[in-house]
């Protein structure tokens, strides 16, 4: 028995799952403890700063920057508009007089006697957090956000762009086989999460795209298309913020490559409920995968297992699948552990099992190359 | 005497034994935990502790009590535990910081030496010159979330306005530190000392955690970094380490302070140079990152090529070199579609390993381009002083260029030094040797070497408070010598002549040839054999002794032995795809880098 390297991708049918809620700075928490909420409901709300327009007046005007103070038509903490004269020179015998316009709308935040600037700060920014799933409020961090749980199935993927969208969960097929085209886009498919097994072509993302789908959730994605929805070359996996007005999770890498047979499964068993997705994705010390949420407001106390990827034991029958070539994407089980590390085809020392495939093959892969199939 | 090093990295924690054997410093002993900085432990001790445990267990000496922690003995003591403790640490994202200077080429690069030299990640140099308006300006600090500030500019009493600035626009900015909304974001201030009062009142509120250093560029001609470095490393234990978890109990536990690996390792690096007076170029490539250093002439720089690795960044090496770069390396038909898959493939799953020999070929090229790339980003930066009058001293003449201002001139190159997974890991000696001479091209005659297990960020703390320990370890344990590369500086014409060598050495060691333009030889020479060798390079090209003349240079081997590289600077490929793939192969095959097939 001996530790996997990489940690499975949770799957679990009935998990009790459990989301901090946070504003990135302090402001009003708009719920309590035990409030039922939805996905769209307010959690918290604050400002952010606004923006910062510095004004170089002293130079505007043509004078020293240790006379600007005395100029000054508006003082710190006065609100101004665009155009509005904010200092004004004394000319010569009050003619020619020289001024200082403000640039932006704002407040004015400080005045320097030693550069001659002005500092106007932008009219803050509203910013809400909302739930983002279905459940119940458990816990109220004052100032900052609430944690909301619920019941739910709870699926990792891969990788993912885009950010937190919810909607219906749709099948685009029952086939367990098909990649997803776009001839299986629909515009009735407008804010769901749509899901298929193979690898969502070029063709489907547009199709979504065009019809206004929340999320798409497929086993693969080509390297190409995916540098055709983003405009540019993905060099690291640190995602989530992408405006392509869609997310899009696979689950199991890239590729033509089908989604796991469990994971299909319990995805076609929540077809109709409420899911929902984020896209996010940071592969990283601290890694974060996309998520997708399927609260389950029917089956309290059916938790089966908690959230998040865990570091699990490689024994003999452990399902496990491959992660990279020659054999990237197949399933089998642990069927040998030999202590010993064994040369590889690439002339590499290194710790190896033996996984009998599903389909009947026995193949011997580097622990490295394998993740559990948990759940 | 006994030792034990750690290293904290994001994902491993790295335990070392070093022990006195017969009056001289070895390593003995290596384990490796994962590190628990992260949920659910958020504790560094616990994965210390699990790696000195399995310390212990390989070694058979007791070094960790009932408690978890370590057991120290007394001086002069042969019972349980250790002597002394030390330990580097790159976990969490290691040390993350934003610096500022007036002039971007002047101050603000000064600024950005001394925060890499201390072994920090630079997120973004701003300057009063760096093309972006203040509001650009002022929104990108506002983006980052750094660990700590370095603001700089103006020379003592020169002017002071443009600094002050600076500071206006970084103080209302209120960049969030990384460690939440509590923490007061340190802020070291190293410029005009002029100025020091009016910067002490804009970062007086209580956002900021200020100190004040000597100016790192009190005069144009004059860099002194000595002073902000040590602030930054102060800092860093002071308010970064104190922040992370479990670290107060880790620096209660060492005996000397803890230190960013990368800043370690450029201790260690110095130290060679100096004992051996020679040019040093050390490489770490990890799975992120790729770190360079150097010292030339004594001149010490770093730079970290943020996003150039090998598995979380492997997507980004492709993007930025571009895949016909990368595949001008591999010798077999590979489809692209297929290996632009893999390579995001091995990006979300970066631990990865390749199992098959085309999956190690095509990993190998892609490691070429990283370190290509990290090199001339790292030749870009390692400059002589800029806005200095040209003019010349003593102490200026070892500090020559290659018309491009870098002070890193690979024709003075001694010792090239490689480490990080793909290639300590490789699984020839003969694959990191030609990876590191493709992708480093030096000139002249370069002597390259390994870092066995990734030890000198171990040694670079031990050097502060065990210098004679750490040389020991590094000259018998740390180095392995792969051999020598003899390569002329200058553009070969395929096919015509290039260069003749000769080698003649100790125990019946000798061998001489001619090459042509493209080709390369290599001369097996163990690491207990010395050499003197002689290569007469062909007209237009250098050996380091001018044009056409001919060079000597006594040599020792090493696990390898010595390349004889009539490629040419910069290396040429023929333009056809089938003779290009040909003569990779060909180098591959004399070059020995792969098993026969």
């Amino acid at each position: 028995m001996t530790k996997a390297y990489t940690p499975g991708l949770k799957v679990a049918a009935a998990t009790n799952y459990r989301v901090r809620r946070l504003l990135p700075v302090p402001g009003d928490v708009r719920v309590e403890i035990g409030a039922r909420v939805n996905a769209d409901s307010v959690i918290a709300e604050t400002f952010l700063d606004g923006d910062v327009f510095p004004l170089k007046a002293a130079s505007v005007m043509g004078v020293q920057p240790a006379e600007l103070p005395a100029l000054m038509v508006k003082q710190i903490g006065d609100a101004v508009n665009v155009g509005d004269v904010i200092a004004q020179s004394k000319g010569i015998f009050g003619m020619m007089r020289t001024q200082a316009k403000a640039t932006a709308a704002g407040v004015i935040e400080n005045i320097s006697g030693s550069t001659g600037m002005v500092l106007l700060r932008g009219p803050k920014t509203p910013i809400q957090v909302r739930a983002f799933v279905d459940g119940i409020v458990t816990e109220v961090l004052p100032r900052e956000g609430a944690v909301v749980e619920t019941p739910a199935a709870f699926i990792q993927g891969i990788f993912g762009v885009g950010g937190e969208r919810w909607g219906p969960l749709v099948a685009a097929s029952s086939d367990p086989a098909s990649d997803l085209s776009a001839k299986q886009i629909t515009a009735a498919q407008k804010g769901a999460v749509l899901f298929a097994s193979g690898r969502m072509t070029a063709e489907a993302i547009a199709a979504a795209r065009a019809n206004e789908v929340a999320a798409l959730v497929c086993g693969g994605i080509d390297d190409a298309d995916l540098r055709n929805v983003l405009g540019h070359d993905l060099g690291v996996a640190v995602t989530g913020n992408e405006q392509i007005g869609i997310t899009l999770i696979v689950t199991e890498g890239f590729g033509s490559i089908r989604m796991a047979r469990k994971t299909f499964d319990l995805l076609a068993s929540l077809v109709g409920r409420q899911a929902s997705v984020n896209g996010a994705t940071q592969i990283r010390a601290g890694v974060i995968r996309p998520e997708i949420t399927v609260p389950l407001a029917d089956a309290a106390g059916q938790s089966t297992a908690s959230r998040g990827a865990t570091t699990g034991l490689l024994q003999l029958g452990t399902p496990v699948r491959v992660i990279r070539d020659p054999y990237f994407g197949l399933v089998g089980t642990v069927s040998r552990l030999p202590d010993k590390p064994a040369t590889l085809a690439s002339g590499s020392l290194a710790r190896v099992l033996e996984v009998q495939l599903e389909h009947g093959a026995c193949v011997t892969v580097p622990r490295a190359n394998v993740e559990l199939i948990e759940g | 005497m006994r030792i034990v090093a750690t290293d904290c990295g994001s994902t491993t924690t790295k335990a070392i034994l070093i022990e006195e054997i017969d009056g001289a410093f070895r390593q003995t002993f290596r384990a490796e935990a994962p590190t628990t900085v992260e949920e659910p432990l958020a504790d560094v001790t616990i994965g210390v502790t699990n790696a000195i445990t399995e310390l212990q267990e390989l070694s058979g000496y007791r070094l960790v009590a009932e408690g978890g922690t370590i057991i120290r003995r007394p001086s002069g003591s042969m019972g349980d535990g250790c002597d002394l403790y030390i330990s580097t640490s790159s976990a969490g994202g290691g040390l993350q910081m934003m610096v500022a200077g007036v002039v971007r080429e002047m101050t603000a690069e000064s600024a950005k030496r001394a925060a890499l030299g201390a072994g920090a990640i630079v997120m973004d140099t701003i300057a009063s010159n760096d093309r972006r308006r203040p509001h650009e300006q002022i929104q990108r600090i506002r983006e980052l979330r750094p660990d700590m500030v370095l603001l700089s500019g103006g020379t003592d009493g020169g002017d002071g306005k443009k600094v002050v600035e600076l500071a206006e626009l970084i103080a209302p900015a209120r960049p969030r530190p990384r460690f939440g909304g509590e923490y007061r974001l340190p802020l070291i201030f190293a410029g005009n000392r002029a100025v020091r009062s009016e910067v002490e009142r804009i970062f007086a509120g209580d956002g900021f955690a200020l100190s004040v250093v000597d100016n790192l560029r009190p005069t144009l001609e004059q860099e002194n970094l000595g002073p902000a470095r040590e602030r930054i490393h102060d800092v860093f234990l002071e308010h970064v380490m104190a922040h992370a978890p479990g670290y107060d109990r880790l620096m209660a536990w060492t005996n000397a302070p803890i230190m960013p690996t990368p800043g370690a390792v450029g201790d260690i690096l110095q130290t060679i140079a100096r004992e051996r007076n020679i040019n040093v170029v050390g490489v770490d490539i990890g799975g992120a990152t790729t770190d360079l250093f150097s010292v030339f002439g004594g001149v010490f720089n770093r730079t970290v090529s943020a996003n150039l690795g090998m598995s979380y960044s492997i997507s980004n090496v492709c993007a930025e070199a571009g895949m016909e770069q990368v595949l001008r390396w591999v010798h077999l038909d590979m489809d692209e579609r297929e290996l632009r898959n893999r390579v995001k493939n091995k990006m979300i799953r970066p631990t990865t390993i390749p199992q098959t020999h085309e999956a190690l070929v095509f990993e190998q090229a892609v490691a070429r381009e990283a370190l290509r790339l990290a090199f001339a980003q790292h030749r870009a930066f390692a400059t002589k002083l800029k806005g200095v009058q040209q003019q010349r001293t003593v102490g200026d003449t070892f500090r020559q260029d290659d018309g491009e201002g870098s002070i890193v001139d690979p024709m003075l190159l001694d010792l090239l030094v490689a480490s990080g997974g793909v290639l300590s890991h490789a699984p020839r000696f003969e694959q990191t040797f030609l990876m590191m001479i493709d992708s480093f091209e030096p000139t002249g005659f370069t002597a390259i070497a390994k870092d066995s297990i990734f030890m000198m960020p171990h040694l670079g703390v031990l050097a502060s408070v065990h210098p004679r320990a750490a040389m020991e370890v590094f000259e018998r344990d740390c180095l392995i010598p792969l051999g020598w590369c003899a390569a002329p500086k200058g553009e070969v014409r395929l096919g015509k002549p290039a260069l003749s060598f000769e080698i003649r050495g100790d125990q019946g060691v000798a061998a001489q040839g001619t090459l042509v333009g493209g080709e390369v030889r290599l001369v097996r020479l163990r690491a207990d054999q010395r050499a003197t060798i002689e290569v007469r390079p062909d007209r237009g090209l250098d050996m380091g002794a001018g044009a056409g003349k001919a060079a000597r240079r006594d040599i020792t081997g090493g696990e390898v032995g010595v390349l004889i590289d009539a490629r040419g600077r910069s290396l040429q490929f023929p333009s056809a795809a089938a003779d290009r793939r040909a003569a990779v192969s060909s180098w591959l095959k004399v070059a020995e880098v792969h098993e026969a097939q």
